[in-house]
């Protein structure tokens, strides 16, 4: 589904990616864990296309297409959806229009026709079930005035209504109380198939308690410097980020 | 009714082929110029009774002594308007299209993007129509709903035949001839408008628009509006058209009064879009319009909603009067401007009763080299205890070439009064348009979904249908706005 080769991405002329390969296959959830600064959250932002990031290297494909050519809109029609770690508010535009604009935009790329409102809402009161979310939520301004943890629950909204190939959660847990974790936890659990495949991005292996991952990547200055098994995952949380560092400088020298 | 229908069919029919005669039109056409035989000439034509000739006299001799020191306080240099050069009577109808195909194919688009029917396009791109049955046969059904309920609601010109009485009263009251030097001109040369009466008690039962009056729609340039709400009237009255009207009169000054008695409420609407001009600002209208509404009974009520997307200069500041106690007054405002269109817009609100109420909600959006300037006066006057006032004024900037200006005037004699500002200047934020992308939207699309939400207080004031329209034409206005 998605093939990352040597990637390698800049912000203001400053390299931040340095190389990059990640192979991410149907049906399989992928977790990319790693110290603060070591590229993570760039990583999400070059691949959903955020134009501050500029790309100085390697290749991306998705579904067999070339990911970089591609607008971030096209992208997201394309069935490549972030979650964001920061959503952003928009005052006066209701959550249920937005969502409704947005849905009618990725089915029109997929030679679909619009969702009559009746079908639409019914689909609205199914995913905000699946995912837990207030009901009252979706009639307010898109995330204006929207906790922390409200906002992270509409990104696993616009995740459950939108149906993308891909999911990239980028610290979707950060910021997230226990109960707010588990319910975020349960709504990727729940919308996982053999279909669609999902990147977890996360400080953390909090979160990897409740979304087991069949894959686990350490991502240290630009680089993937290991890959495992949700073991990985255990072993970081038991030893610190310091032992990998040390481990890749040792094998360095 | 097939009969009826036919009758119709035929009367439009008859009216666009003797529009047809070069020859008859020639005749009703006054050369240009501006003096006293003029305004006789207009009134003789009209017919109308020698007090109101008197009046437009009055008009003229006012407007003669206003244009010899032309406004300079607003935010922009006024362009020179050679008033001797235009013709005030009948002004010479634009040869008819013979079809849509010479028409601007830009102005197409936008009629297809608006989703407005065939033949109702050909009606507003000045093409030949025989006659457009769906409107004319609701308007006939409207006429008569209203006449059961006695309201009036008819041509200036049949008013004053009809109603001498309530124009004589009320005309002039709210703009008086002396009040500005376009409200001079518009009482000495106006052509035409509508007028409304909704007797006491009476609730209109629909929304009343002037779109339902196809003949009245070549009166645009001078058009007079007169509304009354009698005691305990309510009446809700939209103006304009959310298309695109080509008009080859480059100046328009129209005059709006509005009077609400005890009890009455009157809700006007607006949507404006009159051609703008080029790219290059070149062409485009004038709108220098007074509209101004009194209050004149207690807990009578004013609301103006405004979408001003049109015209090269907007000149324009609805008002009201807040005569009555406890009467309310309201202005909502999208105001938006792009290429080199400038707007100077905004409003008063006179408090003059006790525990009057009113509430500004003013929101600019400017793109291009465009000019928005938000002027707004709110005057407490000393028997005005207990007043209140809240405004409202954002302005969002799209681009860094455009100007966005804001002249708030508070007078306040009355130590009782409650009077509250805000504002807030905003430029639409890249994570926010990166945030629309991620979603699907392109970035022309999530501009205009972030606009909306900006002006939705303001739409959400307008009558449902109104609203949609002019959600659309915003999102039309900006197309190219974004780079």
């Amino acid at each position: 589904m998605l093939q990352i080769k040597n990637l390698q991405a800049s912000v203001n002329g400053e390299p931040i990616l340095k190389g990059v390969d990640l192979e991410v296959k149907a049906g399989e959830i992928h977790a990319i864990m790693g110290p603060n600064g070591s590229g993570k959250s760039t990583l999400a932002s070059v691949l959903a296309g955020n134009e501050l990031y500029e790309v100085t290297g390697g290749e991306v494909w998705f579904e067999g297409k070339n990911l970089l050519e591609m607008p971030p809109e096209i992208r997201a029609r394309e069935g490549l959806f972030m979650a964001f770690q920061y959503p952003v508010e928009i005052p006066g535009v209701s959550n249920i229009n937005f969502l409704k604009t947005a849905l009618t935009e990725i089915r029109a790329h997929r030679g679909l026709p619009p969702l009559s409102a009746r079908e639409f809402m019914q689909r609205l009161k199914e995913k905000q079930e699946l995912v837990e979310f207030n009901a009252s939520l979706v009639n307010r301004s898109l995330n204006e005035g929207f906790s922390g943890g409200e906002k992270k629950r509409n990104e696993i909204l616009q995740l459950a209504m939108l149906e993308p190939r891909l999911a990239i959660l980028d610290e979707t847990d950060s910021g997230l109380d226990i109960d707010a974790l588990r319910i975020v936890a349960n709504g990727v659990n729940k919308l996982r198939s053999k279909d669609n495949a999902f990147i977890i991005i996360t400080h953390y292996q909090r979160l990897l308690q409740y979304i087991i991952p069949d894959f686990v990547h350490v991502l240290y200055d630009g680089r993937i410097i290991k890959s495992g098994t949700k073991e990985l995952a255990y072993e970081l949380e038991e030893k610190g980020y310091d032992w990998i560092k040390e481990s890749v400088q040792a094998s360095l020298s | 009714m097939p009969t009826t229908d036919q009758d119709i069919l035929q009367k439009y029919s008859d009216q666009e082929y003797e529009f047809g005669f070069e020859t008859h039109v020639e005749m009703e056409i006054l050369p240009p110029g501006l003096n006293e035989e003029t305004i006789r000439f207009i009134s003789a034509k009209k017919e109308e009774p020698e007090w109101l000739l008197e009046w437009r006299l009055k008009g003229l001799e006012h407007f003669r002594r206003l244009s010899q020191d032309m406004p300079e306080w607003q935010n922009f240099k006024l362009p020179h308007i050679d008033f001797q050069a235009i013709s005030y009577f009948a002004a010479p109808k634009k040869r008819k299209l013979k079809s849509l195909d010479e028409v601007d194919p830009e102005i197409l688009a936008t009629f297809e993007k608006l989703g407005i029917p065939l033949e109702e396009q050909k009606m507003l791109a000045g093409v030949a129509v025989d006659a457009i049955m769906d409107s004319v046969s609701v308007a006939t059904t409207f006429q008569e709903k209203l006449k059961e309920k006695g309201i009036i609601f008819c041509s200036m010109g049949e008013a004053v035949k009809h109603y001498p009485d309530l124009v004589k009263k009320y005309l002039g009251t709210v703009v008086p001839y002396s009040d500005n030097v376009f409200a001079a001109l518009n009482a000495a040369v106006f052509s035409d408008g509508s007028f409304c009466y909704v007797p006491k008690g009476v609730r209109c039962p629909m929304e009343l628009s002037t779109y339902f009056r196809i003949n009245a729609s070549n009166t645009g340039q001078f058009e007079r509006t007169l509304i009354i709400a009698d005691e305990g009237a309510y009446v809700s009255y939209l103006e304009g058209c959310t298309a695109p009207k080509r008009d080859e009169n480059q100046l328009h000054a129209a005059v709006v009064e509005l009077i609400a008695l005890d009890h009455a409420e009157i809700k006007y609407s607006t949507v404006q879009n009159w051609f703008p001009g080029d790219k290059n600002g070149n062409g485009g209208v004038f709108n220098f319009v007074t509209k101004r509404g009194i209050c004149k009974g207690p807990h009578s009520k004013i609301s103006w909603t405004q979408v001003e997307t049109g015209s090269a200069i907007t000149w324009k500041y609805p008002s009201v009067i807040l005569q009555g106690d406890y009467s309310v007054g309201e202005f909502y405002s999208v105001a938006m401007t792009r290429n080199h269109q400038i707007a100077d817009t905004g409003t008063k609100m006179i408090h003059l009763g006790k525990h009057t109420r009113s509430r500004i909600i003013s929101k600019g959006i400017s793109a291009g080299y465009s000019q928005n300037s938000y002027r707004g006066q709110v005057r407490v006057g000393p028997r005005a205890d207990f007043a209140r006032n809240f405004t409202q004024c954002d302005s969002l900037l799209l681009g860094d070439k455009c100007g966005a200006h804001t002249f708030p005037y508070i007078d306040c004699q009355n130590p009782t009064a409650i009077l509250e500002h805000e504002a807030t200047t905003s430029k639409i934020a890249e994570d926010q348009i990166f945030y629309l992308n991620q979603r699907g939207l392109d970035t022309e699309k999530a501009v205009a979904l972030i606009v909306n939400g900006y002006a939705r207080e303001v739409l959400n004031n307008l009558p449902m249908e109104f609203a949609v329209e002019a959600q659309k034409l915003l999102a039309i206005s900006l197309d190219g706005s974004v780079g």
